[in-house]
């Protein structure tokens, strides 16, 4: 019999702790087969985040390191000068990469540093049990935000694509979802493009993901979804927000 | 001999760790540690190394965590207030069993404090470099020799037991110029690293670096574990400098440039006809307990200078299980002691004689 | 000349405080003494006093830094003024008396008055006060032989400014002169 689906040699054929409908593990996949596609599992190192993607060491087959919450991107830094012909990437979530971890964001960014940066925004902080996160909506309700994020106190939720097309070091900034097969098989090309584009040394290439968080949304896994394009698509529009290399603005 | 050549003791740390193999340097400029940087933004691009100024030094402390999951030897330097920053990344880096090195050129605090020579991060880098049960290898260098020596012994024993190595130098030794030489036939110790996340090229299972442990049992056998290594450490690299100590009924115990001070203050002494000494930890940690303990045996008094408000007093009392009175003398604020200071305080004891 | 010298050189950033210092300390190296320099750093060095401690000993040398100098260099008021009172029984002062007006009252010192910019302007060799004065300090403290002196005037002057190198030697004499 023929097999038509199995599990990418990238991933570990280990069970991963994440709730269920959470579209960790469809990204997870995703990275998983450009691994496999590009045949760089050997060569890369991937860094794990603080947040629900914590654990992701035990879940990726290439080396991996776990960095303190936010700095991902300068550990993955550290790792890509250490040895520049590796393929190195971060794995983040909203707060990791977008509150704590902004100046490491924004500058591993800016240097046009040659690491490839997957970005699952679910807008809340899934791991510590919901609460606001740079990314929650506008009067969205959360553990601290019970009366919804009140923009005057808590101000507006960050477009991380947007803010950060603006910067020279950056190759690709995209965002994708992975809402349904349509989008799904776009964010695996986003992907890989955004390994391509470090083998290529073209820069920094992000790839966020709108995400759902059904668990701490307190919705099921569908009503999530239909949550999350009737509510953060709107806010997070998906599209590319720079596609070339670093610098290429500045030729 | 390879020729003697003046050198600002920053600018001869930076050459060392050159020399030590390593070519990965993440740092954020800060008084009074800057010319070490700037040292190596002039010779790394030169060597194929990397000079990087971050956004910070917590970033910077965290890409030398990167860097050296690669298995390469990285450092970074800061002085006081920005080590704070560094210890999230130090933490980490003990909690992976990473080895790097860490230069801080004290400068006085708390907070901005000011940017004279201070000796107020002892606790700080012998105790608390961060949360958690660890401890780093901290070395103190009282002349611009011995910075040079020692940068090549600390990335040797981080490599050894997989921990981070500090250097606690300070303002006047990073600032002040002395002879140095290096040993241009000095061959680096290689330790072999295959915990490393280098890419595993399909030839072995995948490395993980890593702190986290959610089983509290696996994390206090692995606390365990690192603290073994620890007694292995304390019992074999203790070292310090004695100084007349032979016959000495006060000893003075003082590292780094107050050491320099109480140097002179005990030939003053001496000069006097007191039977003065000197003990000088070059490892604050380990802290040199055995020759603190056997000078315990004929002194009548030990007096600790520091230039803080009395940090390494702490240990000294430890060390020594208050055998003897121990007292203490310092100067803070980045204000250096004099000599005439130390000498009148060990002259104080001398007529007091120990109670 | 004393075994142990302990030199403070004072004066404004900009006036080679520190590099006058490296000379000596470079000297006294080369003649194979225990030697020390150690500046005054931070902002005062952008423009307000700057200064240097120089120990040239045939011991270890302990405290790098000089808090009871036995030769003294002050190449402005304020830095005279700051370090006149510390300078040890019997030291040698020397004062760039172009820019400061005073002479010490002390009767204990060995103080010497160079007018150093003015004489520098005189033999073509501005910028070089500080040199001038170096050669003083040099005539009454012999704090190397000459032969050192001239090796590490030599060894300081960057090899991008070698045409400096002669005026260097030039004030140096011109100090030694005096």
């Amino acid at each position: 019999m023929a097999v038509v689906f199995e599990r990418p040699h990238g991933l570990l054929n280990v069970p991963t702790h994440y709730c269920p409908g959470c579209t960790h593990g469809i990204v997870h996949r995703l990275v998983g087969e450009v691994l496999d596609e590009l045949g760089i599992e050997g060569k890369t190192v991937g860094v794990a985040p603080v947040g629900c993607a914590v654990f992701a060491y035990d879940y990726f087959s290439c080396d991996m390191i776990q960095a303190p919450h936010g700095r991902a991107p300068a550990v993955a830094t550290g790792a890509k000068r250490a040895n520049p012909d590796n393929v190195v990437f971060t794995y983040q979530g909203d707060g990791d990469i977008a509150a704590i971890g902004t100046a490491e964001t924004v500058h591993a960014a800016t240097r046009g540093e040659n690491i490839t940066i997957i970005f699952i925004n679910n807008a809340i902080y899934g791991m510590t049990g919901g609460q606001m996160a740079p990314t929650s909506l506008p009067n969205q309700v959360t553990q601290t935000t019970p009366y919804g994020r009140d923009v005057n106190t808590a101000g507006y939720p960050i477009r991380l694509c947007e803010m950060l097309q603006t910067l020279d070091g950056v190759a690709l900034a995209q965002r994708v979802a992975v809402d349904s097969v349509a989008h799904v098989n776009q964010a695996k090309k986003a992907i890989l493009k955004g390994f391509q584009n470090q083998i290529d040394k073209k820069g920094f290439s992000i790839i966020e993901v709108v995400s759902t968080c059904p668990t701490n949304w307190g919705m099921s896994p569908v009503k999530a979804l239909d949550w999350l394009r009737e509510n953060m698509l709107p806010y997070y529009p998906l599209g590319i927000y720079k596609d070339g290399e670093k610098g290429d603005r500045l030729k | 001999m390879a020729e003697r050549f003046l050198m600002k003791g920053n600018e001869a740390l930076a050459e060392a760790a050159i020399r030590a193999g390593c070519k990965h340097f993440f740092g954020y400029p800060i008084t009074p540690q800057t010319e070490l940087a700037a040292y190596m933004s002039k010779k790394m691009p030169k060597i194929g190394g990397t000079y990087l100024q971050a956004e910070s030094e917590i970033a910077a402390a965290n890409m030398v965590l990167g860097a050296a999951s690669c298995g390469i030897r990285a450092m970074t330097s800061s002085s006081s207030p920005g080590i704070s920053l560094k210890t999230e990344a130090i933490s980490y880096m003990a909690g992976s069993d990473l080895p790097c090195l860490i230069i801080n050129v004290q400068r006085g605090g708390p907070g901005l404090g000011g940017i004279q020579p201070s000796q107020a991060d002892y606790w700080q880098a012998t105790k608390a470099l961060g949360h958690g049960d660890f401890q780093v290898i901290a070395l103190a260098p009282s002349s611009v020799q011995e910075m040079v020596d020692l940068v090549a012994k600390a990335f040797e024993l981080a490599d050894t037991y997989r921990m981070p190595a500090m250097i606690l130098a300070d303002g006047m030794l990073g600032q002040m110029m002395e002879p140095v030489e290096f040993d241009d036939n000095a061959e680096v110790k290689k330790t072999e690293k295959p915990w490393a996340t280098a890419g595993h090229g399909g030839k072995r299972e995948h490395n993980v670096i890593n702190s986290l442990y959610m089983m509290p049992q696996d994390l206090e056998n692995l606390v365990n574990e690192r603290f073994a290594r620890y007694e292995v450490i304390k019992q074999n690299h203790q070292m310090a400098e004695e100084y007349l100590t032979d016959d000495a009924e006060i000893v003075v115990v003082a590292y780094g440039a107050s050491s320099r001070v109480s140097h002179s203050a005990v030939d003053m002494a001496r000069a006097q006809g007191i039977k003065a000494g000197l003990i000088r930890p070059i490892t604050l940690w380990p802290f040199p307990t055995d020759v603190l303990q056997k000078a315990a045996k004929t002194a009548k008094a030990f007096l600790t200078v520091e230039m803080s408000k009395g940090q390494m007093v702490d240990d000294v009392k430890l060390a020594i299980d208050c055998a003897v009175p121990v007292e203490f003398f310092g100067r803070t604020g980045g204000i250096i002691p004099t000599p005439d200071e130390v000498l009148a305080q060990i002259k104080a004891l001398a007529q007091g004689g120990a109670d | 000349m004393s075994k142990n010298l302990n030199i403070v050189i004072a004066g404004f950033g900009g006036q080679g405080v520190l590099f006058t210092g490296k000379v000596i300390a470079y000297a006294g190296l080369i003649d194979g003494k225990e030697v020390s320099w150690l500046p005054s750093y931070g902002p005062e060095m952008r423009g307000g006093t700057a200064n240097c401690s120089v120990c040239v000993s045939d011991v270890p040398i302990g405290s790098p830094l000089v808090v009871t100098p036995n030769a003294f260099v002050a190449m402005n008021l304020p830095s005279f003024d700051k370090f006149i009172d510390d300078v040890t029984p019997g030291g040698v002062v020397v004062v760039e008396s172009s820019l400061v007006s005073k002479q010490t009252d002390r009767t204990d010192v060995k103080a010497f008055y160079v007018p150093a910019t003015k004489l520098a302007e005189e033999h073509e060799l501005q910028g070089l006060a500080n040199i001038i004065l170096l050669g003083k300090l040099f005539k009454e403290t012999q704090f190397s032989s000459f032969e050192a002196l001239e090796k590490a005037v030599a060894k300081c002057v960057p090899p991008s400014k070698q045409h400096l190198l002669e005026p260097n030697m030039r004030a140096v004499k011109l100090g030694y002169s005096l």
